[in-house]
């Protein structure tokens, strides 16, 4: 069963009588567990369809459908509740509330899912030594190194097992070794628990690790190979 | 539907309350100061009305007054009534009355060797007055009149200064009988007294009642009954007396001898109320500025929530829950801060300084700020529900972000 699937999906942004094709008639099928790299300049829309698939912008036309359900038709909270759900993000820039503590922000998507504290704390602990954060729970964002806010984010994306990861450039703000321990991380959660993970990319290193590379440039895709 | 995260909701909005501290602290302290200036200034004016109704209470009429119809048209021996018979004195028996007194009570006008001025005779019961008038407290040179059948005449301190007279001196007093004839008799002043306002001094001489009503030719009858009752607030206690009305005698509640005071005390909740309302307003700028700004800076991170799956309505609801948090911690500093101040003046505010226009007011020199609990919940439900009111616009612009905007927002 595929994960998500785009069909003739156009993202267009208007500036005066100018139109700004972000998405262009975009196609795209990716299936469960995959391990997929958008790659390509900036401007080529790969934050766009991110966007997209995760229901955080509305098409300008075409469907987006995430796990046999079509969501470009759903409304503000059916969305919201479909990404607390289906899906987790990280961001380029880290992204943590910074009034709340490292295990504070990994259990919030948990918080806010209803899940009761004791099994909230077991699970956060968890994944707080899976990412190596074990001894940091009690930091605040702004104690935490690029590199340690960015695998909090990491952590508060799948602690509660999301059938699918967007990332946005998540290794951009970060040095290389600690982008290599990230993306080694991602592997790892995609092998063990069975999640999608969907990239935007133009780290040459980053794609190395893709399992199917898309390539776009100017909001379509021009290139879509298995790794 | 995912329930509502209560806790994180609260914990996000505590937290993010105390971002900016000095924000929060200043907007508090406004919060707190407008507070008080409303509790504060309600006591005051609660303090003055009670001291206004109170006293116009003391200076005669008790809560309920009995007298003929015609009475308070013209206060004339005319216009007097029988003594009370059997039904009314078991009325006046009943739970609910504190103290009666039955008086006389006609125009005259009192000369000494110097001067004449006009007054109001009121013959009293000595015993029966205690309590509920204040002239046998008031008694400041000499002596109180000791029976119905006392011959003494107790004057107030600025009719003697008027007379040019003084205590043990005699005075002639004058008035009209039933048939209209002139009757006078001359007194020896037994008594001075000082009321809370001057010109009460001037308003009433007092004799025995018997005394007065055998200079007036006028039997048993008498011009009123006076009835105090537990509270001036709520007389309901005294309403049986009301049944006793007929042709022959009017049953009044105080407030409607004087209705100026009566009207005065009716309207001041709403008086109050829009003065939390006035002050409120003013302090709501500040609020909503405080909060537009709170969310302004934090639009990225209300993407950020909404992307991790926090729908619009909790978005909406965590930036009220900031909103009545803040108010809260105002409300508990303001209504503390406004305790402590009227507990402080509990002696009294001392106003001698403006007494002439106190007395005007029918105020005395001495004002006691009267906190009541009633003030207390309308000013809290008023700065509670106007604050939510005020935080909704902001709280509202808060979670109609699309995420996509609101995570792009620098």
């Amino acid at each position: 069963m595929s994960s998500v699937r785009c069909v003739a999906l156009c993202r267009f942004f208007f500036q005066g009588d100018q139109t700004i094709k972000a998405l262009d008639h975009v196609d795209l099928e990716i299936d469960e567990r995959e391990f997929v790299c958008l790659s390509g300049p900036s401007g080529s829309g790969k934050t766009t369809l991110l966007n997209a698939i995760g229901g955080l912008d509305k098409p300008t036309s075409g469907e987006v459908w995430v796990a046999g359900k079509r969501i470009d038709t759903l409304g503000k909270s059916e969305l919201a509740n479909m990404r607390l759900h289906q899906i987790g993000f990280v961001f380029q820039a880290y992204n943590l509330i910074p009034v709340l503590t490292a295990r504070e922000n990994i259990e919030f998507v948990m918080q806010v899912q209803g899940v009761d504290p004791e099994q909230r704390r077991r699970r956060s602990m968890s994944i707080l030594g899976e990412v190596g954060m074990d001894d940091m729970e009690d930091r605040r964002p702004a104690q935490l190194s690029g590199g340690q806010q960015q695998r909090v984010a990491v952590a508060r994306a799948i602690v509660s097992k999301p059938a699918m990861v967007l990332a946005d450039e998540p290794t951009a703000n970060l040095d290389s070794v600690t982008a290599e321990h990230l993306m080694d991380l991602f592997v790892r959660l995609n092998e063990t628990h069975d999640t999608t993970f969907v990239i935007s990319t133009h780290d040459q290193r980053v794609m190395s690790y893709a399992r199917r590379l898309i390539g776009m440039v100017d909001g379509r895709i021009v290139t879509d190979e298995a790794h | 539907m995912t329930p509502m995260p209560g806790a994180v909701l609260f914990r996000l909005a505590w937290r993010n309350l105390w971002r900016n501290y000095r924000r929060t602290i200043i907007m508090l302290a406004a919060i707190t100061l407008g507070v008080w200036a409303m509790l504060f200034m309600t006591a005051v004016m609660r303090g003055m009305v009670d001291d206004m109704v109170q006293t116009a209470v003391r200076s005669l009429p008790g809560h309920v007054q009995i007298h003929h119809p015609e009475y308070r048209d013209d206060p004339s021996i005319a216009n007097s009534m029988p003594p009370p018979d059997q039904m009314l004195l078991d009325a006046l028996a009943q739970a609910g009355v504190v103290a009666w007194a039955g008086r006389v009570r006609v125009p005259a006008v009192i000369t000494s060797e110097r001067d004449t001025r006009g007054t109001t005779l009121v013959g009293i019961d000595p015993e029966a007055e205690t309590g509920l008038s204040f002239v046998s407290d008031d008694i400041v040179e000499g002596r109180f009149l000791g029976s119905p059948d006392d011959k003494g005449l107790v004057v107030g301190r600025k009719m003697i200064d008027d007379l040019e007279t003084r205590l043990g001196r005699r005075v002639v007093v004058m008035s009209q009988d039933p048939d209209n004839e002139i009757v006078d008799r001359g007194f020896r002043i037994v008594g001075v007294y000082e009321a809370n306002l001057e010109n009460l001094e001037e308003a009433f001489v007092f004799t025995g009642r018997r005394y007065a009503q055998s200079m007036l030719n006028m039997d048993e009858s008498i011009s009123e009954i006076a009835v105090l009752g537990k509270s001036y607030r709520d007389v309901s206690d005294l309403s049986h007396l009301k049944q006793l009305e007929g042709s022959a005698r009017e049953v009044l509640p105080w407030y409607e001898l004087d209705a100026y005071l009566g009207t005065m005390l009716s309207t001041m909740d709403g008086f109050v109320l829009v003065w939390i309302i006035v002050v409120f307003l003013t302090l709501s700028f500040g609020l909503v500025n405080t909060l537009v700004m709170a969310v302004f800076e934090r639009i990225r991170e209300i993407g950020l929530m909404q992307a991790l799956g926090m729908r619009p309505s909790m978005i909406l609801i965590q930036v009220l829950l900031e909103t009545f948090l803040l108010l809260a911690v105002g409300l508990a500093a303001g209504n503390l801060l406004a305790v402590v101040s009227v507990a402080a003046l509990s002696d009294g505010i001392d106003l001698s300084i403006v007494s002439e226009a106190m007395q005007w007011m029918g105020v005395a020199d001495v004002l006691y700020p009267a906190l009541e609990i009633r003030d207390l919940v309308t000013t809290n439900v008023v700065v509670i529900v106007l604050g939510l009111l005020a935080g909704l616009s902001p709280a509202w612009r808060a979670s109609r972000y699309q995420p996509v905007e609101a995570l792009t927002k620098v």
